[in-house]
């Protein structure tokens, strides 16, 4: 008994046997289902692959220069549809914000608040453009509709849970001296959640811009259109060039904001 | 907080005059560009359609109800696509983030100079680009189906996961791996023991987190046609089958808030 060797051995992930053999069966099945049902069209990728080849070098070298005035029209319509939308879909989630934090709402209009969210979160940007877009005409305004309504979704859903999060005593200390409901909100509840508020609107705008590219291909102006255009002129270095310049601007929002966030923090 | 003495009596302010200036400054400031940016939108606006657009968003909700409901038969293989889109498309994601991650942790990365830049770098530009535009340049390489929409969602979520994944990393705790270093473990072992068991919550978290996003985004690479039930939209709406538009927007709402549910299960289950 003294010569054998005693060897630790990791810890299992999951605990019970059944329940980790059951997943990888699962697991292993769903894969192999998947297999099955997807149609991949091998020959049409191994055509494909040289034609990938040829339409990634036609990016090269990106041509700022050709539509550099489409370039940066493009982009500031993006950036006034983003600020504008920003700000309007936040003007709009304040209320519907102290709507679906519980301890403020009655039920009805909680569940009512809580319903918008879901509705402005289950759509994609790009649903939702398409059918602004047919709505009010190409152009920015619809972009700028999408873009707000879908920040409501976002903004009102993370500041609501910070609503719910605040501390109660402060709010109570208020209400205690006799003020109104919207004085108990601006004096009691506001400066609570306020670095929070400031957080999420730099995160949003951030967020916007981005989108904002995407919503272009649809109609919704900015960007968008301008790669779109590209895109469908076969003007692939023009192309190159905007998702360039997408990307340095979201870059340097995002490293802004970002650090602007850590300041406040 | 000043306290301002009128002739007398005593009233309270939240903030004294400076303060006061500043914001009125500030919210002049917000409203000017606020209006600036907006004059900019509504002259490329034609305001006629937007006036008329309550006409026409009545004029839509009559033609898509009632929604054809046998339609949604139809749909169970687009569902099913999109369902693999999302999964697949994240379980490629995750798993090309993970070295990335280790790339561009400052902890982890083997060279701060070079390699580190670099993997930011790739990181940066998958999350700066949307899924669509990804779907729209891999739709033109690997062609129109469910394997370009994989990609794309899969390329889409090594920057979210990537960066997530590198944070958690940079907050790993160092007297761990102090101590399997000290039992004389390699790199390798060090890896497997120090380092991957702290941030193993951290990963099902986020990979979690992103198929629940990937569900939504899964919907609308469809648009470019690559795969799912965003293709079935697209050609409905075509089609002007306003009535089969309504049952796909319905089963996107299902599925995502199906989605969501099951998300919070399972962190339930896991956390």
């Amino acid at each position: 008994m003294n010569d054998k060797k005693v060897i630790w051995k990791r810890k299992p992930l999951i605990k019970n046997r059944l329940l980790r053999i059951g997943l990888i069966l699962i697991i292993s099945t769903y894969l192999l289902s998947v297999f099955l049902t997807t149609e991949i069209d091998w020959q049409r990728i191994l055509e494909g692959i040289p034609r990938g080849k040829n339409f990634i070098f036609a990016f090269f070298p990106p041509d700022f220069i050709t539509r550099s005035d489409e370039i940066l029209a493009g982009i500031f319509e993006s950036l006034w549809m983003t600020i504008v939308a920003t700000i309007v879909g936040i003007l709009i989630s304040i209320p519907v914000s102290l709507g679906a934090a519980k301890n403020i709402a009655p039920k009805f209009v909680y569940f009512l608040s809580r319903g918008v969210i879901t509705l402005s979160r289950s759509f994609q940007e790009v649903i939702l453009a398409i059918f602004f877009v047919k709505l009010m005409g190409f152009g920015p305004f619809a972009g700028m509709v999408t873009l707000s309504l879908s920040t409501i979704g976002f903004f009102a859903k993370l500041l609501s849970e910070d609503i719910e999060d605040i501390n109660k005593s402060q709010a109570e200390a208020i209400k205690s001296t006799g003020s109104s409901w919207f004085q108990w909100v601006n004096y009691g509840v506001q400066p609570q959640v306020m670095p929070r508020f400031i957080g999420l609107s730099l995160y949003r705008l951030d967020i916007n811009f981005r989108e904002s590219a995407v919503i272009g291909i649809v109609g919704g102006g900015g960007i968008g259109s301008t790669l779109n255009t590209a895109f469908d002129r076969y003007e692939f270095e023009t192309a190159a060039a905007v998702l360039i310049v997408i990307i340095s601007i979201v870059m340097i929002v995002e490293y802004t904001s970002s650090h602007l966030r850590k300041l406040i923090k | 907080m000043p306290i301002i003495k009128q002739k007398d009596y005593k009233t309270w302010k939240k903030f004294d005059r400076k303060r006061d200036l500043q914001n009125w400054l500030c919210w002049f400031l917000g409203t000017l560009i606020f209006s600036f940016c907006f004059g900019l939108i509504s002259s490329k606006t034609i305001w006629f359609y937007v006036f008329d657009s309550h006409n026409e968003a009545l004029d839509l909700l009559g033609r898509m109800f009632p929604p054809e409901t046998n339609y949604f038969f139809t749909l169970i293989k687009p569902i099913w696509d999109t369902l693999n889109i999302a999964t697949i498309g994240t379980t490629i994601g995750t798993l090309i983030a993970i070295p990335l991650a280790f790339l561009s942790a400052n902890n982890t990365t083997p060279s701060k100079k070079f390699l580190r830049p670099l993997a930011l770098f790739c990181i940066v530009s998958s999350r700066s680009i949307n899924s669509v535009i990804w779907a729209l340049l891999l739709v033109a390489v690997v062609g129109p189906g469910v394997l370009a929409g994989i990609i794309a969602i899969g390329l889409r979520s090594i920057g979210f996961c990537g960066k997530l994944l590198y944070e958690a990393i940079e907050e790993i705790d160092e007297n761990q791996i102090e101590a399997i270093e000290a039992t004389g473990a390699n790199k390798a072992q060090i890896m497997t023991f120090g380092i991957v068991p702290q941030i193993l919550p951290a990963f099902t978290s986020i990979s979690i987190y992103r198929w629940d996003i990937n569900i939504r985004e899964a919907t609308v690479v469809g648009l470019v046609g690559a795969g799912g039930i965003g293709i079935e939209l697209d050609a409905q709406i075509g089609d002007l089958a306003w009535a089969k538009v309504s049952v796909i927007l319905l089963t996107i709402v299902v599925a995502v808030v199906f989605s969501e549910w099951i998300t919070a299960k399972i962190r339930k289950a896991i956390i």
